[in-house]
């Protein structure tokens, strides 16, 4: 069954439609980016399907289960993971207790009153953090790393929840190019070898033509074109309406499109 | 009822509905560009309405007539805006990115200096104001006599709305006023001079605050106490209206003063019950009022406890602590047992507090609410049902606990600034109710003759049961400060879009987290009646609640111990220079304003932060 179907999704603020007609699937296993120019609508789709903003119209199901109207708490524990835009985690504790609070609500102990949290699930996190290259800092504040290591936290901190479907916007902004390639080449890894879904949302061209099985690209709410990486490059209106430069679509140097 | 009681009854609400917005306009003017709920502003109320009843009448003696009247109403308003200009000066702008639970307390400091000086210059008699030359004579409404300056007042609001219309539309000043309500920060990137805006916002403010109060000096005396009511009141309008938002603040002053003038032939004894009832029902349905918007949230999660490795040898400390609290009534006399027991009640409220505001986050402002509910549900006991003390403890504690439930459910809905004023009014409302309610309550003078049984009565006795069970709550919340319980709070104050990605279900938590801090501070509360022997409405007052918050901000919000040791502090101080000096308060509120600009982590955390800037 496919994993993620989302269907006729519509989304309007006032009088400007950020999402209109929206509808695509994702696969387990498999990468689907999507692109567009700023002010595209993409954040606006990402929300919907995580559970963030309410659509006005359209279907989202999960394995085939409605989640359209689940709050992010209920598709969490459906399976959806995510990664945001400008990372999210919880400043006041260590990269650690980051995945351990992840673990613990994933088991639903999160009301629990009596023994202390630092010792909980201690283990299982240490293997995730092990996992995005960050074991090594397990126990420094998380206000203390580095962005690009926040990033990695945090999706050390989605994956605890053993997702299906991985939602990452904009995964790699404010990283730089090298963390970049290392920290999609690893969510690729995670993504085959576990069989999640991938949903995610890119500036970066080099990431989008290199990691996405198939790419969509959305302009004003809308989605324009729909395929694999060479085919978006070689789509008219995608150069014309999107890019307007012949040479954003050359095939990247050094990576091979997945 | 016949028309013309209920002509003349609707009319006395417009006029009260228009003072109301006339302060509270300014109050949400303030708001909107400078994001600082000013508590103050009520003070400044009270200097316009005490300026006014002693200038006019010189102004009269100089010269009779409806000119010398309004010129010294206006001249009022505009001593009270060059005020506002001075605190802005010295104090708003020092603490603009301040955290909100800091910009209340300062401008709380600034109430207190406010209460002293006001007595200090003007004296501490009530000033009654001259009646206005050509509206002495009653106007006839329907057979009904009705005071022609209340028909005055009525067209003010109106007026005033229709001023400060004009000037936020037509003037350059205006505009940027709206756009700085709108989006502060690109207001600032375009490179508008943001200290004059935020200057001239303050002293609008103060100056609709000034005008507000001068005008009521022919219907009520100048009081100390005014500043208070006044502010409670304002912020309901605020609130209602959408903070912000000047014609949401005029409809919500219509509807209050419409309220207030026909609550009082339902419920008599309890139009303010009614008043905070309709702000507690418009923010259950309309989380941000009439017309105001969501909050961007941020910038706050930066203070609060954060993940410390636990001591090693912390269970000797434990132990020495608990070898010094037994210890010490064989070294103190009688005195110094009663006042150790009190810092324990103390610190006991003040620990409850942090797990919702250290914890979570939630800037609880009416923590008196569960302090008074404790008291008043052990005190209560006792009165009726003849309870002993070991029955009457738990029930306050259970009545505070069902209290925190009750409230928690509408407040755990609202965030911020938001939350606070809902958390204020909450007190408010408790604080009316025993005070208004005197067949039960007793009213202003309370309930005597709590007194603890047999065994615990006597200072060593009952020093030994608060220190008990001050010691056990406060493990039992630590305890529960470093369980997944606290941690998931923590997460909710740190990031809500990420604790709610991981399945955190954060207004259940926090309804929680409300019953627990509750039930902890009710039985502080139930301990403090016993060991009073009485219970006041003052226990419910927004002075307890600002009690509990000064110890935490003194011994620092970051800290778990903070709060106790604030507790110890702030009661020592008081013991020590409250006989020396008529102006406590005056102390106290610069102490505040101080520790806010110059300790803000507090003396705990101050400590803490010199060790780990040197290690």
């Amino acid at each position: 069954m496919t994993l993620l179907t989302v269907t006729g999704l519509h989304k309007s603020f006032g009088g400007v439609v950020a999402a209109r007609d929206v509808t695509f699937t994702v696969e387990r296993g498999e990468m689907l980016a999507i692109i567009g120019p700023n002010g595209a609508g993409k954040s606006t789709v990402f929300n919907m399907v995580g559970g963030q903003l309410k659509a006005d119209r359209g279907k989202v199901l999960l394995d085939g289960q409605d989640i359209t109207h689940a709050s992010p708490q209920a598709r969490f524990r459906r399976g959806v993971g995510r990664t945001f835009q400008v990372a999210q985690t919880f400043l006041s504790m260590s990269t650690v207790e980051n995945v351990q609070m992840a673990l613990i609500s994933a088991r639903r102990q999160s009301g629990r009153l009596w023994s202390p949290a630092r010792e909980r699930h201690r283990d299982g996190a240490m293997e995730l953090l092990a996992k995005v290259g960050m074991a090594e800092a397990a126990d420094i504040p998380c206000s203390a790393l580095a962005y690009g290591d926040v990033k990695r936290v945090e999706l050390a901190v989605a994956l605890a929840g053993a997702p299906k479907l991985l939602l990452m916007d904009e995964p790699t902004a404010g990283m730089a190019p090298r963390e970049r390639a290392a920290l999609m080449d690893l969510t690729a890894s995670i993504a085959a070898s576990q069989g999640i879904g991938i949903l995610f949302t890119e500036h970066d061209m080099d990431v989008v033509f290199g990691h996405a099985a198939r790419v969509l690209v959305l302009l004003r709410g809308q989605i324009i074109a729909a395929g694999s990486p060479d085919e978006i490059r070689r789509d008219p209106q995608v150069r014309r309406a999107y890019l307007g430069d012949d040479h954003a679509l050359e095939r990247p140097k050094g990576l091979a499109p997945a | 009822m016949d028309p013309s009681f209920l002509a003349v009854q609707a009319l006395s609400g417009l006029s009260s509905a228009s003072s109301l917005f006339i302060t509270a306009c300014g109050l949400t003017i303030v708001f909107g560009v400078t994001r600082i709920v000013n508590f103050a502003h009520g003070s400044l109320y009270m200097i316009g309405a005490y300026t006014a009843a002693t200038l006019v009448p010189r102004l009269l003696e100089f010269s009779f007539g409806p000119t010398s009247f309004w010129a010294g109403i206006l001249l009022s308003a505009l001593i009270v805006g060059i005020i506002g200009v001075i605190i802005e000066v010295l104090l708003l702008r020092r603490i603009y990115g301040a955290p909100e639970l800091f910009q209340l307390l300062a401008t709380f400091g600034v109430v207190l200096v406010v209460q002293d000086l006001v007595i200090q210059i003007f004296g501490p008699e009530d000033i009654l104001g001259p009646r206005a030359p050509g509206l002495r004579a009653p106007v006839e409404i329907l057979g009904r006599r009705f005071p022609s300056y209340e028909l005055v007042l009525i067209a003010a609001g109106p007026v005033v709305l229709g001023l400060v219309w004009l000037l936020l539309r037509r003037t350059r000043f205006g505009v940027l006023v709206r756009a700085a309500t709108q989006d502060r920060d690109m207001v600032a990137s375009l490179g508008v001079n943001q200290a004059m805006l935020f200057t001239g916002t303050l002293f609008l403010g103060a100056f609709l605050a000034g005008l507000g109060g001068a005008l009521q000096i022919p219907r009520v005396s100048a009081h100390a106490g005014m500043d208070l009511s006044i502010i409670a009141e304002a912020f309901v309008v605020t609130v209602v209206g959408g903070m912000g938002s000047v014609p949401g603040a005029f409809l919500a002053a219509l509807v209050i003063g419409q309220l207030q003038a026909f609550g009082i032939l339902i419920f008599p004894k309890s139009t303010l019950v009614v008043v905070f009832l309709l702000m507690a029902v418009v923010l259950a349905i309309r989380p941000y009022g009439f017309f105001g918007r969501a909050e961007i949230v941020g910038g706050t999660h930066a203070i609060g406890i954060a993940s410390h490795k636990p001591l090693p040898g912390r269970t000797y400390i434990l132990l020495v602590v608990i070898a010094a609290l037994a210890a010490f009534p064989l070294v103190a006399d009688a005195y110094l047992l009663k006042v150790a027991t009190e810092i324990l009640i103390f610190a006991l409220f003040a620990f409850s507090l942090q797990l919702l505001i250290g914890v979570g986050g939630l800037v609880s402002f009416g923590h008196a609410a569960f302090f008074g509910l404790g008291a008043y549900g052990a005190a209560l006991a006792v009165k009726w049902y003849g309870a002993s003390m070991e029955t009457a403890l738990p029930l306050g504690l259970a009545l505070a606990a069902l209290g925190a439930m009750l409230i928690g459910a509408f407040v755990v809905r609202l965030s911020g600034i938001y939350l606070a004023m809902m958390t204020l009014a909450a007190a408010q409302i408790l604080y009316a109710v025993a005070f208004q309610w005197v067949d039960v309550t007793g009213g202003d003078n309370g309930i005597v003759g709590v007194w603890p049984s047999q065994w615990a009565s006597g200072p060593v006795p009952y020093y030994a049961l608060t220190a008990a069970l001050t010691l056990v709550t406060v493990l039992l919340l630590r305890r529960i400060i470093d369980a997944p319980f606290g941690y998931a709070l923590r997460a909710a104050r740190d990031s809500e879009a990420r604790a709610e990605a991981i399945g955190l279900r954060i207004r259940r938590h926090r309804w929680l987290a409300f019953m627990i801090s509750g039930a902890a501070a009710g039985l502080a509360g139930g301990l403090y009646a016993f060991s009073r022997g009485s219970v006041d409405p003052s226990l419910l007052g927004i002075s307890t609640s600002v009690d509990a918050l000064t110890m935490l901000l003194l011994g620092g919000i970051q800290t778990v111990t903070g709060p106790l040791i604030g507790a110890g502090v702030l009661h020592f101080l008081r013991d020590q220079i409250m006989p020396l000096t008529s102006y406590w308060r005056l102390v106290l509120g610069l102490s505040i304003i101080a520790m806010v600009l110059l300790f803000p982590r507090g003396l705990v955390g101050t400590i803490r932060h010199w060790q780990e800037q040197r290690a």
